[in-house]
């Protein structure tokens, strides 16, 4: 009964990211609310099992864990460095920093499109 | 703590019904909106809740694969895509869209007719649970104590098919990585192209 109604909860959750990732104005506010909705499945998962009464998959959700955390940082680096082959020692300047939308919409703007 | 088979399966009919939706909702988005970046993080969502949506459907591994390629790995192939191309995509042509929903609403109309074929969900005497599937799951819990038979069967009485199959894929992942140049970093030279070499020297071959 009560994982039920985690399960509701986590789900109602899971739509409040979704809103962000809708909305969300800048790239950071969409890699959040990835990020996020990956830990809400995780926890989904983890929930599931005992609403099935067989919690054997949790490794699973430990699983998707490791995957979300992963996957994050790698977009993250990514749009620090534009390359997915080079270490992070390696690589001085960043290419990419947090004004990308705002440089973007600064340029439209004089480009007048 | 446990509870009632009914409630339960009333639960897990309610949390896929929930999934389904927010599907649904995030498949809509990823079609209305023009921000390239937002349809990628959005379709590694979309990746991620169909993954939770095959673990209720009690297909472990198929969901972990779901969210390995489809969450994690796709999601930085669309990325890396994305820096080739513009940040926005550009509107549709008002002429196309007619065309291509005729496509799609006969390549629908065809699956679901597809679909009527197919045995009922569960049925005991379809295919798939009637001659070696009943094999494997009155064996699996004596012979092989994994809770999931999917798995015992990829990994026991397939072990060896699995491990060909791993080892193949690795050395395409081997080849590719090369190919790709990942052992670089550590003190990779530049190379030039051939062509490029030969016009220096004026072609001394």
């Amino acid at each position: 009964m009560i994982y039920a109604a985690i399960a509701a909860a986590v789900i109602v959750a899971m739509a409040l990211a979704l809103v962000r990732a809708f909305a969300g104005p800048t790239l950071y506010d969409r890699v959040l609310a990835g990020n996020s909705f990956g830990t809400k499945t995780v926890i989904l998962l983890g929930v599931f099992g005992y609403v099935t009464n067989r919690p054997d998959f949790l490794d699973v959700a430990l699983l998707y864990a490791l995957l979300n955390f992963t996957g994050t940082i790698a977009i993250l680096k990514f749009f620090r460095y534009r390359t997915l082959t080079s270490s992070l020692k390696q690589l001085g300047e960043p290419i990419f920093d947090e004004t990308t939308d705002a440089r973007d919409q600064k340029r439209r703007a004089v480009n007048g499109s | 703590m446990t509870v009632s088979p009914e409630f339960s399966a009333g639960a897990v009919a309610a949390i896929e019904l929930a999934l389904l939706t927010l599907l649904f909702v995030v498949a809509l988005q990823m079609l209305k909106s023009r921000h390239l970046f937002a349809v990628v993080m959005l379709s590694g969502i979309y990746s991620l809740l169909s993954a939770a949506f095959f673990v209720s459907l009690d297909a472990v591994d198929v969901a972990f694969t779901e969210a390995a390629v489809g969450a994690g790995v796709s999601t930085m192939l669309m990325l890396s895509a994305m820096l080739l191309t513009a940040r926005r995509e550009k509107p549709v042509t008002p002429g196309r869209a007619p065309v291509a929903l005729i496509a799609v609403l006969i390549v629908g109309a065809a699956l679901v007719y597809a679909s009527i074929d197919m045995p009922a969900f569960g049925d005991a005497n379809s295919p798939a649970n009637a001659y070696v599937g009943q094999a494997y799951v009155e064996r699996t819990p004596n012979e092989i104590a994994v809770p999931n038979i999917v798995t015992a069967v990829l990994a026991s009485y397939r072990g060896f098919d699995t491990l060909g199959e791993t080892m193949v894929i690795f050395t395409a992942g081997l080849a590719v990585m090369l190919l790709l140049g990942a052992g670089a970093p550590r003190g990779g030279r530049e190379v030039k192209d051939v062509d490029d070499a030969d016009n220096g020297k004026g072609g001394n071959t």
